[in-house]
């Protein structure tokens, strides 16, 4: 007679064989079993957050530092349609998560049940897959399932939903074997003959580009390794997307800034310009493309990307290569080392006018403001942000709004997975839980959360969770007392109307600092902000930092719409001062 | 919508719709249906017509014949987001016009009048394989099978010889030949 082991105990031996350390989650009525057994699996350990929320993005920022699948443990009903919004903002960002969910015993599904929800239901499209446990026998597959349909193809989230009873009910639990290669649903599709066509395309081009996305972090740390190798080889500029960020080295001459609504005027004019776009492992996202009908109008485009849904979805390409960034990399590299051994030698002289062209708009130096000695200018604080800890490997999360856009502008990333922000779907609040995940990952890197006051008011209960575990993660709050992204939309769109975007009331955040047992500074004014950022750093517990700064300042450059990529709206030391008008509204 | 000042891009111009006839099949799991409409209403994708049952008792395996409209670019899409779905296990698609593909609809027809009232519906099934299921003294529930816009002018014909009631099914679709889809 084998060991039998209740259902509680399997999802223990279930994570345990999938190399699992941390758990993210908030008890409940119909997951107390489960935190029953808690105490009887050492290997884990269990990090309470204060709103199921924030155990979502806390799993996404321990999954995106890490590499590895994020987990997250929440209670029915209420802790399921809590954990929703980290589903989708996982799901958008092509972020491994499996969420495991308490559900009201099997003989109440159905019956409006305290605190029963359709979990199932309710999240489906949010997740890549979900189930709705009702067998025991079927939970230990159903688990190991879960984890393949998460971590395998595209990355996103899924969802276990475990009814009470089942968790007290008894199997078998056979040890599970890790195959080394996990047949997911989405195999390389590449041939040979796509790559060679590539190399092809890529000797005749005399304005190719490279565009670059969250793909390549997805891929593995070998991914951008094997992409800095081809850009150099090859010669060409290379952009990538916010998702991106870290693929490629920010400070590297070959790198023209992220583009985008919010990228570099260089960058987004070489998209438009081009006659070769090679798209790794990016989405031709809308912040991206800008109009549609006018994005980049007169190139060949190429897209590597393991999903075949992405490719031929917003744009349509001439070569589509469905495979693993990393091994579409390697085949390239390959190639070219055997077909066109000087290759960089030949190309140059092609290229060498491109590059002159560059020069040219990256002169302009788009992402430029006007400095203050009264006022703290936001961009002028990420730089000094940045200066003072690019030597430490510093991990960065962000909320959402202009403080994202101009972190993802002067922040520069040297390696991936060192920059965590919610693109896709735009989640305000992301940045604070993510940082506790980041650190619970990396308890000795400097985790930094670049916020907005705004934002971060969502998520500031999880303060407490750092707190609680020494988590000395540190919030870098740029405060303008504004939303300042809708601010920036109403100056330019609506006639100045602040309708709502102004807070009038905001909590003292040294004081609230103070509240949650953490530390709070503060800086007024551009000459002590040095002093203060060194103190932060220096500081080994959790702080709230808060940077008051410009009130009025805009994001610049950006991309006025119905405007192709090279009419971009400069910042106010642009003499032309292009207006936004007309059609030009609706697409920005 | 030219002037609604939103953060998004206008429309751009849409392509020529083609009505085409995607075939899926999936394990006959619980919430499958719901999963594959969902990806429809979700993406704001067209259902025209919907016809599923189990096919294979043994490996519980489902078949689903949807009908739908869309651009090329849409029916592509519809395809690569069906094939990404974890119950899906393969894809097929048609296009209506295709002639190596059957189409057929059933519908069943509920005719109330005298016999010649009767009699004269029957007669106007003749092409469509008329199956008389229940008949009573002043009534017919005639069954046929069909395509979609013949089914569409029997329901217009008929009012005049006394229909009811009109119930009938989604496409369902299989390949001519010794071929089957793979």
């Amino acid at each position: 007679m084998p060991k039998l082991y209740s259902g509680a105990e399997i999802v223990f031996k279930c994570l345990e064989d999938q190399g699992v350390e941390f758990i993210f989650g908030y008890p409940g009525g119909a997951v107390l079993p489960i935190y029953d057994e808690l105490k009887n699996f050492n290997f884990i350990k269990h990090i309470l957050v204060r709103h199921e929320q924030g155990a979502g993005h806390a799993a996404e920022g321990y999954a995106r530092s890490s590499g590895k699948p994020g987990v997250l443990l929440v209670t029915s009903g209420p802790g399921a349609t809590n954990a929703v919004t980290a589903l989708t903002d996982a799901y958008m960002d092509s972020v491994p998560l499996v969420c495991i969910s308490g559900q009201v015993p099997t003989h109440l599904i159905g019956t409006d049940a305290f605190q029963e929800c359709d979990t199932t239901g309710i999240t489906r499209p949010c997740t890549k897959h979900n189930w709705l446990v009702k067998d025991i026998n079927d939970l230990e597959k159903t688990i190991h399932k879960a984890f393949e349909v998460a971590t395998t193809g595209r990355p996103g989230p899924v969802l276990v939903d475990i009814p009470k009873d089942v968790q007290f009910q008894k199997a078998k639990y056979t040890k599970f074997k890790r195959q080394k290669k996990l047949n997911g649903k989405i195999h390389n599709k590449f041939s040979q003959k796509d790559i060679n066509e590539l190399i092809e395309l890529m000797s005749k081009a005399s304005k190719p580009i490279f565009y670059t996305g969250g793909g390549v972090v997805n891929s593995g740390p070998k991914a951008s390794e094997l992409l800095r190798e081809l850009v150099h080889s090859t010669g060409f500029p290379i952009t990538t997307t916010l998702q991106g960020l870290g693929s490629y080295p920010g400070e590297d001459s070959q790198f023209l800034g992220m583009l985008g609504m919010h990228g570099s005027y260089e960058a987004n004019n070489a998209m438009h310009d081009c006659d070769l776009m090679i798209n790794i492992g990016a989405r031709f996202d809308d912040r991206i493309t800008g109009k549609i009908d006018e994005f980049s109008p007169k190139s060949k485009k190429v897209h590597i990307d393991i999903d075949p849904s992405s490719i031929n979805k917003n744009v349509k390409v001439d070569l589509p290569i469905v495979g693993d960034v990393a091994e579409v990399i390697t085949a390239i590299i390959k190639t070219i080392k055997k077909v066109k051994p000087n290759f960089t030698k030949s190309n140059k002289q092609k290229i060498s006018k491109w590059w002159e062209k560059i020069q040219k708009w990256r002169s302009i130096n788009s992402f430029d403001y006007i400095n203050s000695t009264e006022t703290i200018k936001p961009q002028y604080a990420i730089q000094r942000l940045y200066e003072l800890t690019k030597d430490k490997d510093t991990y960065i999360t962000t909320e959402v709004g202009q403080h994202q856009m101009w972190a993802a502008q002067h922040y520069k990333f040297d390696k991936p997975n060192r920059w965590m922000t919610s693109g896709g779907l735009g989640t305000m609040g992301y940045g604070l839980p993510a940082a506790v995940g980041v650190q619970v990952a990396h308890p000795n890197k400097l985790v930094v959360d670049i916020a907005g006051e705004a934002s971060v008011l969502m998520t500031m209960q999880e303060m407490s969770t750092a707190v609680q575990y020494s988590l000395p993660i540190k919030i870098f709050i740029l405060n303008n007392e504004y939303m300042g992204m809708v601010r920036q939309w109403q100056e330019l769109l609506h006639d100045k109307n602040y309708s709502e975007s102004y807070t009038a009331a905001l909590p003292d955040f040294v004081k609230l600092a103070e509240a949650y047992g953490c530390v709070g500074i503060r800086a007024t004014t551009p000459d002590e902000l040095d002093d203060k950022i060194i103190e932060m750093i220096n500081t080994d517990r959790p702080v709230i930092f808060d940077c008051l700064v410009d009130k009025q300042e805009n994001c610049f450059p950006m991309i006025p719409s119905g405007k192709p990529h090279n009419q971009m709206l400069l910042g106010p030391k642009d003499q032309k001062k292009n207006k936004i008008t007309g059609k030009g509204k609706t697409l920005v | 919508m030219a002037n609604s000042k939103s953060a998004y891009s206008t429309p751009g111009k849409q392509g020529k719709l083609d009505t085409h006839i995607i075939v899926v099949w999936v394990d006959n799991e619980a919430g499958v249906l719901a999963r594959v409409v969902g990806l429809f209403s979700g993406r704001g994708y067209n259902i025209e017509s919907l016809a599923v049952a189990e096919i294979d008792s043994k490996l519980n395996i489902s078949r689903i014949t949807i009908v739908t409209t869309g651009t090329p670019q849409v029916i592509e899409q519809i395809k690569l987001q069906l094939k990404k779905l974890v119950p899906v296990h393969k894809v097929a698609d048609f296009k209506r016009e295709d002639k190596k593909v059957i189409f057929k609809e059933m519908a069943l027809f509920k005719v109330v009048g005298n016999n010649s009232k009767k009699d004269k519906a029957l007669k106007a099934c003749k092409k469509y394989n008329p199956v008389i299921l229940d008949k009573t003294k002043n009534s017919y529930v005639i069954q046929i099978t069909a395509l979609r816009r013949e089914i569409d002018t029997m329901s217009k014909n008929l009012k005049k010889f006394g229909l009811v009631s009109v119930s009938r099914t989604g496409a369902v679709a299989m390949t001519r030949g010794s071929d089957t889809f793979r």
